[in-house]
């Protein structure tokens, strides 16, 4: 049996930031590492690094996803996976200039959402090799992929294609 | 879907004046103030209260679970029963209509829906990081997860689709801001032009620093009564006619490119051409409306309505939603805004209050602090709450109120009526 009126608790030298005192704010740390499991949704993760894009078709009623999803919105049914073309067009676009916090070292950066022929619903990237000023609706892009795999959405990026180099080309020679 | 619940009327509300950072107050104390305000001002006690709805967005804010019972504890409403709602961005719209149905069934007589954020523990790049973990955290975030980068998107379709300039959307800037210079409870009132919004710092282009609201700390309450009890309470509540929410897929990539469900004044041949939603419109905020007015009884929402408090995060989606709750037709956003339509002293004031561009974000505040700030309109006590009156309209009847969250996802639509 202990019953010690003269416990003690132990004393550190850890301290604590203090950014000010009226009222008392401190710095107050916090980090986490997660066990994410991509569940579902693996298979579109693995085929990057044999640079395939993979979508998703809906078994049922054929209905084609840019971005994969194990069952369809539109009828509920199991879809299959579905492989993507390596190239597409630029859908809408926008520069970051900033960006949330783990992202703001890349600033600035393109996001474009991109849509495949013969696909019905669209895909976010990022775009690299082309200025600000030069993205457009429309634009013709391919997919290209990192060898040494994050197993992230952006072990794909987009690039121009040549494509869109031919019609800048075919535009200062005043062709259409 | 009909309607068929009790009669559910606004009584009181109160609204914390939002501001960056407020660190000698902490969530619970803000949520005192506004809810003390609202007590005093209908003349209750905490004995009236039935039970509550508490309204926030994130837990990472803070590091704080449970910040609803803290708060429900603070204000001395336990042991009465509360729930929390959350829905992004839509969490006060929705925490609204979750109150409002506590009453419509017969559950309470009298509910008090309070809502908060504290964004100010952390700095803003991080606190866009939290917000952008409401994104698909699979394929979305990681890509560079970055709200306004979303809505920059969502803006340039808009402005291919039908085009719309960055100047008609530097007009909402100048419009909001403006109007908040009267309003003593807005974060960032502002006199501007539309070149001080487009040579503002570029966030994501087209969209400028202006064109984007800012993160705060901030308490709204509202507190709804049986018809019964409102009228016991005030001989001045306000009835809120019909309620709607709409959906649409987490991811934008996600969107269909079908048809517009159509309101009561519009036509299916009005968008022969237009594939719908895309990612030009927020076909959630569609299907809020259409169920709102549903229920309200509105056929042609411009004629019908006195007024707007919408949910402007961006100066694009304030545009976006004129054309979803039918103020004008799709496309016809730009326009709406150029012929001064939504303007204080135009056919229809939208946001008179400043909106979110001015008066401030705090999440789970934001929705309820625009159904009390249309409150006070219908009740036309704008004077004896902003101590001026210079944004009190002349005499309105009917507002609306939109909250909206995500990409639009979630989207609830609230419509109230002034009773005299
Ligand atoms: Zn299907």
């Amino acid at each position: 049996m202990t019953l010690n009126p003269n416990a003690k608790m132990e004393e550190t030298q850890n301290g604590t930031e203090v950014y000010g005192f009226d009222p008392l704010i401190v710095k107050s740390h916090y980090e986490i590492d997660y066990i994410h499991s991509y569940a579902q949704d693996s298979e579109f993760f693995v085929a990057l690094g044999h640079k395939k894009i993979m979508g998703s078709k809906c078994k049922k009623c054929g209905y084609v996803y840019g971005t994969p999803r194990g069952h369809c919105m539109m009828c509920g049914a199991e879809t299959e996976w579905h492989q993507l073309p390596n190239e597409g067009k630029v859908h809408s676009y926008t520069t970051c200039y900033f960006g949330s916090e783990e992202f703001l070292p890349e600033t600035p950066f393109h996001l474009i959402m991109v849509e495949f022929e013969g696909v019905n619903s669209l895909f976010m990237a990022r775009l690299i090799g082309a200025d600000a000023e030069d993205i457009y609706i429309g634009m013709p892009v391919k997919a290209k992929f990192r060898r040494n795999q994050r197993f992230l959405p952006t072990d794909v990026y987009f690039v121009p294609s040549e494509e869109a180099l031919k019609a800048v080309d075919n535009s200062k020679n005043g062709k259409k | 879907m009909k309607h068929n619940g009790r009669n559910v009327y606004m009584v009181s509300g109160g609204v914390t004046k939002f501001a960056k950072a407020i660190p000698k107050m902490d969530f619970r104390m803000r949520v005192k103030k506004a809810f003390d305000y609202a007590l005093n001002d209908a003349g209750l006690t905490l004995n009236d209260i039935d039970g509550s709805v508490a309204s926030y967005f994130a837990d990472h804010f803070q590091r704080q679970l449970m910040s609803g019972i803290m708060v429900q504890d603070y204000l001395g409403l336990t042991p009465k029963p509360s729930k929390r709602v959350e829905g992004g961005g839509a969490t006060g719209g929705l925490a609204f209509q979750t109150g409002y149905e506590e009453i419509a069934s017969g559950r309470m007589d009298t509910c008090v829906v309070y809502g908060f954020e504290n964004m100010s523990h952390v700095n803003t790049w991080k606190g866009n990081e939290f917000i952008a973990l409401a994104s698909d955290t699979n394929f979305d975030y990681p890509v560079g997860g970055f709200y306004t980068g979303y809505y920059a998107m969502m803006a340039r379709r808009h402005m291919h689709e039908f085009g719309t300039t960055v100047e008609q959307l530097a007009k909402v800037s100048v419009k909001n801001h403006g109007n908040a210079l009267h309003n003593p409870y807005a974060q960032s009132p502002m006199k501007l032009t539309v070149s001080d919004v487009r040579n503002s710092p570029m966030v994501a282009n087209p969209l400028t620093r202006l064109d984007v609201c800012a993160m705060s700390d901030g308490a709204a309450v509202a507190i709804l009564a049986s018809e019964e009890k409102a009228f016991e309470i005030t001989d001045h509540p306000v009835l809120i006619k019909g309620i709607g929410t709409g959906t649409d897929t987490m991811r934008l990539a996600d969107r269909p490119f079908g048809k517009v469900p159509l309101l009561p004044n519009e036509k299916e041949s009005d968008y022969k051409k237009l594939e719908y939603p895309g990612i030009h419109s927020f076909r959630a905020g569609r299907s809020a409306a259409k169920e709102a007015y549903e229920a309200a009884g509105i056929t042609d929402p411009l004629n019908e309505l006195d007024l707007v408090e919408l949910h402007d995060a961006y100066t694009s989606s304030e545009i976006q939603t004129y054309e979803d709750l039918g103020l004008c037709k799709y496309g016809e956003g730009g326009s709406f805004i150029d012929e001064g339509k939504p303007a204080l002293n135009g056919k229809i004031p939208v946001n008179p209050s400043g909106g979110l561009l001015a008066c401030g974000h705090p999440v789970g505040a934001t929705g309820i602090m625009q159904g009390v700030f249309a409150f006070w309109q219908l009740q036309r006590t704008i004077k004896k709450h902003f101590g001026n009156d210079k944004l009190q309209l002349p005499n309105p009847k009917r507002g609306l109120i939109h909250s909206h969250a995500g990409t639009g996802t979630y989207v609830t639509v609230s419509i109230m009526e002034a009773v005299k």
